[in-house]
């Protein structure tokens, strides 16, 4: 299909451009008949049309929850979407540490962190611990990847001291709270610093995290960005492909 | 009823190799006292209140005799030889010791007798507040209906105080047996407990005496208005583990997360400050009547939940036995676990209630703490709801007390008002249709869930063996536990530790320990 050809979508529920949704929230204001006319309309003021609303509860003093379906008005031309994705196709384990070895002849230093105030570390030990997660091993398995896990709570001068001192390629941050868009600042905070050190550019960095995607990573300076259900390999292959050329 | 075969021999074993660990730590926790015990001692006595940078009156104090390196003598020795020379209470003794130009240098002074008579008063009055909390928890407890376990068990994280207050209502409409206020991220790094009622916090919301407070009137608020104790949770853990536990024995918190052994592993506190920390903030929990919760639930968040599952139960075998060294009942130790096992594994449902049944009843006395699915949750919520309905059905059948109940949104954000409220509606559901399961069933004898239950004694047995030859230090440098490595001296927090002295005076230690 021709790029510029307009390409219209709309949800599926059953039948195609029926464009049906299902929506569930809270008001604050106890159930009765006005409450549920309250959210029937709150629904269509979201561009539904014909709303059911199939639930209404009060589930605190003065707050109802509502759950309601109804069919969408609105499309979206996905003939005009642009968002970079990661192209790189997925490598085994065994073709990461050959393609190491072979292109690069040394490992790949890694250093990964939770910065800021953030202290939670189940994103950054399931891609760089060697248990890995869901059955891909991580990073600390592989022959090719000497690995840092810092941990929790790592400043950002303490993890570009680190990485200058380890002679790092590759610094992975991982950011799991975004209260209040700390995830961001965060990360924007050190790609400035390390810009400003001089070592942002003999660095592949990498940004993590269950509401991180690559376009934002590459937004905020990064240069890949990984989101919910990324694996190990998918950090892996990205890192050998930017590191070890093409052939 | 659904029981497992528990080999009482290997229990007992467990419990001798446990108790030998204990006492290794018990034989350093003292010889040692920290800033973190030194600054509960002088707020217990008295010296409260903050200067105007926000700075404890009690930190600022405590840090002056630790950088003189007299800690080790116990700052009631310098507070008490003020009231002998006149003071007119322990707070004035603490600001003139703190900001006054020189400190006492516990020079040729009054005779340690006196000095002991004139901490008595205070000594006596600190006691007194955490026990009027008890009476008061336990007569307003006996007036109401007592709660079923599952205990039914929720967060709440907003940062601000005042939503917090409204959260825990809302959640004590829901269901809500307990509301615990998640801390701001990093509090546990803080050397200080902050002032003051608190409105911005990353992840959660400052424990402060006043913030307990709020969330205490409003529990208690909740509590007439159903029918039903509500229990207040916060943390006694981290860099204040035990002025927190003070804090909280004296505003009549219910439940206190307190484990040296998390700290440890997971926030890489150093492990000769916190094991002092945790001894002395157990010896107040178990005066004030508090329930613990322990945090081994996080071992499995890290490492793999099928291959330690043994590191679980090996490490509620050795916090059994240091609670017990402080004081603690059986019934005030709640011990932790989780349900962590990687759902794509098939007969993961079997190998949760193995693991849950048989701590239920090793720690036949205990109010198991049962921590929901994280690890392999996603954004698929519809998902994450059928997962916390299975671990419902495991909570209510092996009869776990206290459940943390597991959210739809985890791995999205913090909860929600709808989504704690879908998820207490769903627990109740679970808990009332499947009620008596537990006592209809019987396991297949030599079956799956046996043959689970056996071995993960089995290997408990032995990791608890192993960790008695090397010790707990060591066997916590070789990564032990949770798959994560810590090593004696590292870690935050070990500069804030000192040897006692002799003649190391601490009466509010001595009373608890009396």
């Amino acid at each position: 299909m021709h790029p510029t050809e307009p390409k219209l979508l709309r949800a599926y529920g059953d039948r195609d451009g029926d464009g049906m949704v299902q929506l569930s929230f809270t008001l604050p204001l106890p159930p009765s008949a006005r409450a549920r006319e309250a959210a029937r309309r709150f629904a269509e003021a979201h561009g539904l049309h014909e709303p059911h609303v199939t639930t209404m509860e009060a589930c605190a003093e003065g707050f109802t929850y509502f759950v309601v379906y109804g069919h969408s008005r609105h499309s979206v031309d996905v003939s005009r979407i642009e968002v970079p994705e990661l192209k790189e196709q997925p490598l085994t384990r065994d073709e990461v540490d050959q393609r190491i070895k072979t292109r690069l002849g040394r490992k790949i230093v890694l250093v990964g962190a939770c910065t800021g105030s953030d202290a939670h570390t189940v994103g950054i030990d399931a891609i760089l611990n060697y248990k890995g997660y869901a059955g891909d091993k991580g990073l600390e398995s592989y022959k090719g990847f000497e690995v840092h896990n810092l941990g929790a709570q790592v400043e950002n001068a303490a993890l570009a001291a680190r990485a200058l001192a380890l002679g790092a390629d590759a610094v992975l941050v991982s950011q799991v709270v975004t209260q209040r868009n700390c995830h961001k600042e965060n990360g924007a905070a050190l790609v400035e610093l390390l810009t400003r050190k001089g070592q942002r550019d003999g660095l592949v960095l990498l940004f993590g995290g269950p509401r991180i995607d690559h376009k934002l990573a590459l937004e905020l300076g990064f240069d890949a960005g990984f989101g919910p259900g990324t694996k190990p390999s998918d950090v892996a292959s990205f890192l050998v492909h930017r590191l070890c050329g093409e052939a | 009823m659904a029981q497992v075969p528990v080999d009482e021999s290997v229990v007992s074993a467990c419990r001798r190799h446990a108790a030998a660990i204990a006492d290794d730590v018990q034989t350093y926790v003292d010889r040692h006292t920290t800033v973190g015990v030194e600054r509960t001692v002088a707020r217990a006595l008295g010296a409260l209140g903050a200067d105007d940078q926000g700075a404890p009156l009690a930190n600022v104090l405590v840090d002056r005799y630790q950088a003189a390196g007299l800690l080790g003598h116990g700052i009631a020795l310098p507070l008490g030889r003020a009231l002998v020379r006149g003071a007119a209470s322990v707070r004035e003794a603490a600001e003139r010791l703190a900001y006054g130009p020189d400190i006492d240098l516990l020079g040729p002074g009054p005779a340690l007798g006196e000095v002991r008579r004139s901490l008595e008063t205070a000594t006596a009055a600190a006691l007194a507040a955490i026990d009027g909390a008890r009476t008061d928890r336990e007569a307003r407890k006996a007036a109401l209906p007592p709660a079923r376990e599952p205990l039914r068990y929720v967060i709440v994280a907003t940062g601000n105080i005042y939503d917090d207050a409204t959260q825990t209502r809302a959640a004590a409409f829901a269901g809500a047996d307990i509301v615990a206020v998640i801390r701001a991220t990093a509090q546990s790094l803080l050397d200080y407990v902050p002032e003051g009622p608190t409105t911005e916090g990353f992840g959660g919301t400052f424990a402060t005496q006043e913030n307990f407070r709020i969330i205490r009137r409003a529990a208690d608020e909740a509590s007439r208005e159903y029918g039903r104790y509500v229990h207040q949770t916060n943390y006694s853990s981290g860099l204040c583990m035990a002025e927190i536990a003070w804090m909280g024995a004296v505003e009549r918190l219910d439940m206190l997360l307190n484990d040296a052994m998390y700290g440890i592993l997971f926030r890489d506190i150093n492990m000769c400050r916190t094991f002092v920390d945790q001894y002395v903030s157990r010896r107040i929990v178990a005066r004030a009547g508090i329930v613990i919760n322990t945090g081994e639930d996080n071992y499995l968040t890290t490492a793999d939940a099928v291959e330690k599952a043994h590191t679980v139960l090996a490490s509620q075998f050795i916090n059994e036995a240091l609670a017990h060294r402080a004081g603690l009942a059986d019934a005030q130790i709640g011990l932790g676990h989780a349900y962590e096992i990687d759902p794509r594994i098939e007969d993961s449902f079997l190998l949760e209630i193995a693991q849950a049944q048989l701590v239920r009843q090793v720690f036949d006395r205990h109010p198991i703490k049962w921590m929901p699915p994280t690890k392999h949750k996603t954004g698929d919520i519809f998902q994450s709801h059928v997962q916390d309905a299975l671990f419902n059905l495991v909570g209510v059948t092996t009869r776990q007390s206290i459940e943390l109940l597991g959210m739809f949104s985890e791995a999205v954000h913090n909860p929600l008002l709808m989504d704690r409220y879908l998820s207490l509606k769903a627990a109740n559901y679970v808990f009332s249709a499947a009620r008596h399961l537990g006592e209809e069933i019987e396991w297949r004898r030599g079956g799956r869930v046996e043959q689970r239950a056996r071995q993960v004694l089995g290997e408990a047995h032995a990791l608890l063996g192993e960790v008695e030859r090397r010790t707990i230090w060591d066997a916590i440098e070789r990564g032990a536990f949770a798959d994560v490595k810590r090593t004696r001296h590292g870690g935050k927090g070990y500069a804030g530790v000192a040897a006692r002295e002799p003649g190391y005076l601490n009466p509010l230690l001595e009373a608890l320990e009396a």
